[in-house]
C-alpha cells in the first residue's frame, strides 16, 4: 500500500471513529438538505433544469476550442492579459511574474479552489508575500494553516467556540461566541486588508465566451471588494468553466446556488469584463486571466469520463455522501474533496496514487442523483477500479478473480465447493478473528453468519422432487407448496 | 406464467431462506417457478473490483444458463442492477451485446416484478407488528425501485410500515467496500441502524439481502436481535 492509501485509511479510520464529530456534520449536511429540497421543489421542474444544464455544459464541451478562443479574443481587445497555463508550474511562475513586477508586498484573496490545486499560498508565502484569504471560511482555515475541508464551506468542520479561540489566540479578539460579533471581527481585521493589498486574486465560476466575462459568485461581498480596490486583478480559471453566452448564466446561477447552499441565488453574481477602462471611476487598472489546463484536456480527451469536466463546483455531491460525512474532508487529502475529488484527482494527479478514492466508495449512487449537471459519478469510480485494475493489477487480486471466475462458471465445482465450505467453516471456527481469519476485517465490527445448513440448492432439490410427487398423485395445480425447511426463521 | 428464479451465490449459502420465500409467494400467486440448477453468480464482485474479463466470464455462464428464461427473477436490487444496468457495459462491442441486453430487459428486481410486471399488490400475507423498509441503493437508484416494496408492505395485514430518517441512506455494505475499509462501512452501518431505532420499527425489512447481512451483523454485534427481514419472507407469511 502506498503511503497516500495509508495515510487516507489512517485519517478516514480516525473521523469514522469521531461520533462527535460526524455527528456535528450530519447534522450541518441535514440543514442543507432540508433547505435545497425546498428550493428545488421551487423550480418548475429540478429534473428538466439538470436536462438543461448538463446539454449546456457538454454543448460548451464539445466547442471548447472555439469557445476558449471567442472568449480570449473578447477580454485581449479591452486590454486584459491572458496567459495559457498548460500546468501548475506555468500558472505558478506566471502570477509569481507578476506579482514580482508589481513589487506587490500584499495580496487579498477571493475563494478560488483551482488556486489551491496549483498550491499558489503556499507558493506566493514562500516568496515572502504577505496572502490573505477574504472568504470567511477561507481565511478561518488558513489561520489555522488548515487545507479547506470542503470545497464549498472550507471550515464547517469547525464549531463557533473553536473560531472564537482562534480570533482570541490570533487577533487578541475579546471572546464572544455570538456568530454576528465573529463575524464583525473578521471584518474588522479583513477591511484593513483589503486597503493594504497590491493585488486581488480571484478564481471564475463561468468564462463567457459570447462576452468575454468572467462570472463570480458569492455571499460576502468579498470578490467585490477583491476586485475593486486593489490595482492589479489577477483571474486564474480552469478552462471548463467556459460557457457559450451571458443568457446561459440565468440557469445556471439559480442552480449553482440550489446545489450548493439551497439558496435560490447567492448573494452577489458579478461580471468582470476587464481592467478600468478610461471613464470608469473605480476597477482594477491591470486584469490578468490565467487559463489553467493542467490536465483537464487529458480528461476531455477520455470519452467516458469527460463529462465530469461539467461540475459546476457546487459541493452537492459532498453534502449528500454518506462517505464523505463520516470521514470528513481532510481525509482525502485532495483539492477537491467528495466524488468529484475521488473522479477527477486520479485524472490530475495520477491513476495509481490516487485509485483508492474510487474503491473508498459503497457505489451507492447518491452523488450521481444529486449532482446539477448529472455527471455520471459512481459509475465513473467503477470505471476509475476498471483502468487502475487493467493498468497495474495487484498479484492478489488477479490470483483471486482468476479463482472466483474459474469457480463460477463450473457449477460443478461451486457445488463441490460450497460443500466443503461447510465443513471449512467449521474448521475454522477457532481462528474466527484472528490474524488468520480471512474476513477479520467484517469481524471485528460486525458479525458473519455461518453458512446454512441446507443451501438453496439442496433445498431446491427436495421442492422440486415433493412438487412432483404431488404432481403425480394429484394431476391438477397443486395448491400447497410442500413446507420449506426454514421459511421466514430469523437468525 | 414460467418464472425463472437467479438466486444469488450468497443467499444460496447464507440465507436460502430467502430465496424459499420467493419460491413461496410465486407459487402462492400460482405462477410456475423454475431454478436453472447450473447458476452461481452474476460476477458482481469481480466487475466491482474492476476485474471485467473475469466478471465477463461468469457472466457469460450467466447468460447461458438463462438463455431460455422468458422472465429472471431476483431477490437483490444488486444482482438485478448488475444483470440489467452493468451488463450491457460489461458486453459493450461483443459479439454477445444484444443477448446481454435482450436478458437484461427480461430481468426484474423481485418487488418490481410483483407490483409492476405482474400487478400484484397484495399477496395475501399477514404479519403483525411495525416494520420499516431499507431501500438497497442498486435498486433504489440503478433500478428506480422505491414505491413497489411500499406497495407490498402496505398490502400485508397487521403490518405498520413507519419511514425512518435515512431511509435514503447507505447502510454501508458495497461489496468489498466492507472489508477494504471497514471502519467507514461500519461508520455507515451505525448510522443506518440508529435510525432504525430511533423510528421504532421493529423489524426491518429490505429487498437487498446482502444490506441484510450488513445491517443484522452490526446490530448483532451489538447486542440487538432487532430482526432483519428479506421482503419475501414478510411476503411469504400468511
Ligand atoms: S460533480 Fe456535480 S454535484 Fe459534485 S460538485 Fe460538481 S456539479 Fe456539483
Amino acid at each position: 500500500m502506498s503511503a497516500i492509501t495509508d495515510e487516507f485509511h489512517r485519517a478516514a479510520g480516525s473521523v469514522a471513529d469521531d461520533d462527535d464529530q460526524r455527528a456535528f456534520m450530519r447534522k450541518a449536511l441535514g440543514g442543507y438538505e432540508h433547505t435545497r429540497a425546498g428550493t428545488e421543489a421551487r423550480f418548475t421542474s429540478w429534473q428538466a433544469a439538470r436536462d438543461a444544464a448538463a446539454a449546456l455544459k457538454w454543448d460548451a464541451l464539445e466547442n471548447l476550442h472555439a469557445l476558449i478562443q471567442q472568449f480570449v479574443d473578447k477580454l485581449e481587445k479591452r486590454g486584459v492579459k491572458v496567459c495559457w497555463a498548460e500546468d501548475a508550474v506555468q500558472a505558478r511562475s506566471y502570477i509569481l511574474e507578476v506579482v514580482r513586477a508589481h513589487q506587490a508586498r500584499s495580496i487579498i484573496k477571493s475563494k478560488c479552489m483551482t488556486s489551491e490545486e496549483i498550491h499558489l499560498n503556499e507558493l506566493l508565502e514562500h516568496e515572502g508575500f504577505n496572502v490573505i484569504e477574504s472568504d470567511l471560511g477561507e481565511y478561518i482555515v488558513q489561520l489555522r494553516k488548515e487545507a479547506p475541508y470542503h470545497f464549498v464551506f472550507p471550515s464547517m468542520h469547525l464549531r463557533r467556540g473553536q473560531i472564537d479561540d482562534l480570533f482570541v489566540e490570533k487577533h487578541g479578539y475579546v471572546s464572544n461566541e455570538d456568530p454576528e460579533a465573529l463575524t464583525m471581527e473578521a471584518r474588522r481585521v479583513l477591511r484593513r486588508k483589503y486597503l493594504e493589498a497590491d493585488i486581488g486574486f480571484t478564481g471564475a465560476n463561468f468564462g463567457i465566451a459570447e462576452t468575454g466575462m468572467i462570472s463570480i459568485t458569492e455571499n460576502e461581498g468579498n470578490a467585490r471588494l477583491t476586485t475593486a480596490l486593489p490595482k492589479v486583478h489577477i483571474a486564474l480559471m480552469g478552462i471548463e468553466k467556459i460557457i457559450p453566452t451571458l443568457d446561459d448564466l440565468a440557469l445556471l446561477l439559480p442552480m449553482l446556488a440550489t446545489a450548493g447552499t439551497g439558496q435560490q441565488l447567492t448573494c452577489y453574481n458579478s461580471q468582470y469584463s476587464g481592467p478600468r477602462s478610461g471613464d470608469e471611476p473605480d476597477g482594477p487598472e491591470e486584469f490578468h486571466l490565467v487559463l489553467l489546463d493542467n490536465h483537464r484536456t487529458r480528461l476531455l480527451a477520455d470519452p467516458e469520463q469527460r463529462d465530469a469536466l461539467r461540475c459546476i463546483r457546487c459541493g452537492a455531491c459532498l453534502n449528500v455522501c454518506p462517505i464523505f460525512k463520516n470521514i470528513g474532508g481532510h481525509s482525502y487529502g485532495t483539492t477537491y474533496q467528495g466524488p468529484i475529488g475521488a473522479v477527477i484527482t486520479p485524472h490530475l494527479r495520477g491513476l495509481q496514487d490516487w485509485k483508492h478514492l474510487s474503491h473508498a466508495s459503497s457505489l451507492c449512487g447518491a452523488c450521481t442523483e444529486t449532482c446539477p449537471v448529472r455527471i455520471d459519478l459512481h459509475h465513473h469510480l467503477l470505471r476509475n477500479r476498471r483502468n487502475a485494475a487493467k493498468a497495474a493489477p495487484t498479484m492478489f487480486e488477479r490470483v483471486v478473480y482468476g479463482a472466483f471466475a474459474g469457480v463460477m462458471r463450473r457449477p460443478w465445482l461451486y457445488r463441490t465447493l460450497t460443500k466443503g465450505s461447510r465443513f471449512l467453516n467449521w474448521l475454522g471456527k477457532p481462528v474466527a478473528g484472528t490474524v488468520l481469519d480471512p474476513v477479520r476485517a467484517w469481524r471485528r465490527t460486525r458479525t458473519l453468519p455461518d453458512p446454512a445448513k441446507q443451501s438453496f440448492k439442496d433445498y431446491w432439490k427436495q421442492h422440486r422432487k415433493a412438487g412432483d410427487a404431488v404432481r403425480a398423485s394429484a394431476p391438477t395445480v397443486p395448491t400447497v407448496p410442500p413446507a420449506p425447511p426454514a421459511a421466514g426463521a430469523q437468525s | 406464467m414460467r418464472i425463472s428464479l437467479f438466486i444469488p451465490c450468497f443467499v444460496d449459502q447464507m440465507s436460502p431462506r430467502t430465496g424459499v420465500a420467493v419460491v413461496e409467494v410465486l407459487e402462492r400467486l400460482g405462477h410456475e417457478v423454475l431454478y436453472p440448477e447450473g447458476q452461481t453468480c452474476c460476477g458482481q464482485p469481480a466487475f466491482n473490483s474492476g476485474f471485467c474479463d473475469q466478471a465477463r466470464c461468469v457472466a457469460e455462464h450467466f447468460l447461458d444458463t438463462f438463455a431460455d428464461a422468458e422472465h429472471v427473477v431476483v431477490p437483490s436490487g444488486s444482482c438485478a442492477a448488475m444483470v440489467k444496468v452493468f451488463y450491457p457495459e460489461l458486453f459493450q462491442g461483443t459479439k454477445r451485446a444484444a443477448e446481454a441486453k435482450a436478458l437484461g430487459e427480461r430481468t426484474w428486481e423481485f418487488s418490481q416484478f410483483l407490483v409492476e410486471k405482474l400487478g400484484v399488490g397484495d399477496v395475501g400475507a399477514s404479519f403483525a407488528g411495525k416494520v420499516t423498509f431499507h431501500d438497497g441503493c442498486h435498486g433504489l437508484r440503478e433500478l428506480g425501485v422505491h414505491a413497489a416494496p411500499r406497495t407490498l408492505l402496505r398490502h400485508v395485514r397487521g403490518l405498520e410500515l413507519v419511514e425512518m430518517g435515512e431511509a435514503r441512506t447507505c447502510c454501508g455494505f458495497g461489496g468489498t467496500f466492507a472489508v477494504k475499509f471497514p471502519e467507514i462501512s461500519t461508520a455507515m452501518a451505525q448510522v443506518k441502524c440508529n435510525s432504525i431505532i430511533d423510528c421504532g420499527a421493529h423489524t426491518v425489512v429490505s429487498n437487498d439481502p446482502s444490506c441484510l447481512m450488513q445491517i443484522r451483523g452490526y446490530f448483532d454485534k451489538h447486542g440487538n436481535t432487532l430482526p432483519c427481514l428479506h421482503l419475501a419472507e414478510v411476503l411469504a407469511r400468511t
